[in-house]
């Protein structure tokens, strides 16, 4: 059992109000909230031993140095990859999204084709439809059925020896479905096709082990995980990782330069160009011990009653529609009401300190498939609390009872 | 009346509200009254971008004056829209030119507006103004 109440007392922002009310905050799909475990260690990075790393000679440089290894270290083990330079640090899933993608137009060639799932985020259509224009290469869609769930029987349909790459997220961010990544990497597989998995949604709900999915890529970013924003990772198959050119030129990736011709640096380096994200990769490693020592099966499980309990109490209100009610999903539930556009019901619910997402969620796609304008999301972390589900229960009423 | 009356008229009229709660009771009340527009006047020009929900003004000229009509999927931006009708609709363009938008800092709906609402708000005056530019040009000719 989680002690709850312990937990919220790591989140200094938790005990804020907005508009005269006691944030409740239920937009953990988009950002997580950072405890005080995480922000003492970005505090101790700049008070203590900042400095740049890899190449300095001196003792702060050596001691930045070692804590961002420790932290790819821990990132190493969190998504059991084998090697520690099969981690490399981003800004963020779509920055990783952007470097294979970018990485793959010398491996692509015209008429191969790539396929993306019909519930994405814009970041990861945009880059592969980019990748598209410049090698010819034909984009395909795996489809998804009304309960927001992908048609596998499509998917086997799609596959063939001319699909060159796969691309999917573990849970959907408009929806919530945990999508079944270890058939659709095993049938990619079989076909001779990559697979990459953006795990920006399910980092902060379930651990990936890469190893065991056989996975070529996976990627996701520290803020939806109790980090800072701007850092993330990108865990990719050494042999692919030696196979993809470097995405950025700069200091840092290089082994040799000189006018007439540059080698690389070898791996996790080539593909991190210029002075990193230093601090924020360190706080990403302080945030997954700080979730690691929560317990991510304990996490799971409360997160699931949230879940249940919110979805039940919303189903009680009338005209209310869940969009994505698939059997497997996360914390994360999109609805609307009849005749109330969900950017009237989520200004409502934040004059009441109720913090929502409301709109497309970066996923315009699944917004034409319902055939709606967007939805209200409401999504859940470890440091909700039923109260709080009651609180929006609470708000969506009061809301109704304006707008209608 | 003139624009800068019916100004101060509605900066009267917030000023008897307590919290934004009851603003936006006001707003929604508004919006839930502003007179239809002609579906056929919504289509994909007429839409103002910068919204998260979706706007459509027409105007048309009539003795002179400018006529505005407006629709928005969303009711408090119908409520934000109904004021800025209220204000500009049935005015000289060039009034609405020289007009100042000071009233809506006074009446502090900007700043009680999420950031890309109060985008839309600016987006909506000054498509209001672009209109009065081109017919004022209309009438010079």
């Amino acid at each position: 059992m989680l002690d709850i109440k312990k937990i919220r007392a790591d989140f200094p922002i938790l005990k804020r109000n907005v508009n005269g009310k006691p944030l409740v905050y239920l937009d953990n799909a988009a950002t997580s909230q950072t405890p005080q475990q995480v922000i003492d260690a970005i505090v101790d990075y700049y008070q203590n031993y900042n400095a740049n790393i890899h190449r300095g000679v001196h003792t702060l440089s050596q001691e930045a140095t070692d804590k961002y290894e420790q932290a790819r270290n821990k990132i190493q083990k969190h998504f059991n990859a084998a090697k520690a330079y099969e981690i490399i640090f981003t800004s963020g899933t779509t920055h990783s999204i952007n470097l294979v993608a970018n990485g793959f137009s010398s491996l692509i060639k015209k008429g191969d084709e790539i396929l993306v799932s019909a519930m994405e985020h814009h970041s990861n259509i945009v880059p592969w439809q980019m990748l598209c224009e410049r090698t010819g290469a034909l984009l395909k869609v795996i489809p998804m059925n009304q309960e927001g769930e992908l048609r596998m029987d499509v998917y086997d349909e799609l596959l063939n020896n001319k699909t060159k790459l796969v691309f999917c997220n573990h849970i959907s961010n408009a929806l919530g479905t945990i999508n079944p990544i270890e058939e659709i990497i095993e049938k990619a597989h079989k076909v001779g096709a990559a697979v990459l998995i953006d795990g920006a949604q399910a980092a902060p709900h379930l651990i990936a082990d890469v190893q065991a999915l056989d996975v070529d890529f996976y990627t996701c970013s520290a803020h939806k995980i109790c980090g800072p924003t701007g850092v993330g990772m990108l865990y990719g198959k050494e042999n692919w990782l030696n196979k993809l050119p470097p995405y950025q030129g700069g200091g840092e990736m290089i082994a040799e330069v000189t006018f007439e011709k540059t080698t690389y640096a070898g791996l996790p380096h080539k593909f991190e160009a210029g002075t990193p994200n230093i601090c924020g990769g360190i706080a990403f490693g302080a945030a997954l011990d700080y979730m690691n020592a929560i317990g991510f099966e304990e996490i799971a499980k409360y997160e699931h009653e949230l879940l249940e309990y919110a979805t039940q109490e919303l189903l009680k209100i009338d005209g209310l529609k869940i969009y994505g009610t698939a059997k497997n999903k996360t914390s994360v539930i999109s609805f609307n009401i009849e005749g109330i556009h969900p950017y009237d019901m989520g200004s409502i619910l934040d004059k009441l300190g109720i913090a929502v997402r409301t709109g497309h969620h970066c996923a315009q796609p699944i917004m034409d498939f319902y055939k709606i304008p967007g939805t209200v999301r409401a999504s859940f972390a470890f440091y909700n609390t039923l109260e709080e589900v009651d609180v929006l229960i609470t708000g969506v009423l009061k809301a109704k009872s304006m707008l209608l | 009346m003139e624009i800068k009356d019916i100004q101060e008229e509605i900066i009267d009229e917030f000023s008897m509200f307590d919290d934004w709660m009851q603003r936006y009771e006001y707003m929604i009340d508004l919006g839930k009254s502003l007179p239809l527009i002609n579906e056929a006047y919504k289509t994909e020009d007429n839409i103002i971008k910068g919204c998260q929900s979706k706007v459509w003004v027409h105007a048309e000229l009539e003795n002179n004056k400018l006529i505005f009509t407006a629709d928005s999927d969303a009711i408090i931006t119908k409520g934000i829209i109904a004021i800025l009708i209220r204000v500009f609709s049935n005015q000289k363009p060039q009034d609405i030119l020289d007009a100042d938008t000071q009233f809506i800092d006074e009446i502090g709906l900007k700043e009680h507006l999420s950031p890309t609402r109060a985008n839309g708000l600016v987006s909506m005056i000054k498509q209001l103004k672009l209109y009065a530019v081109a017919y004022q040009t209309q009438i010079e000719d």
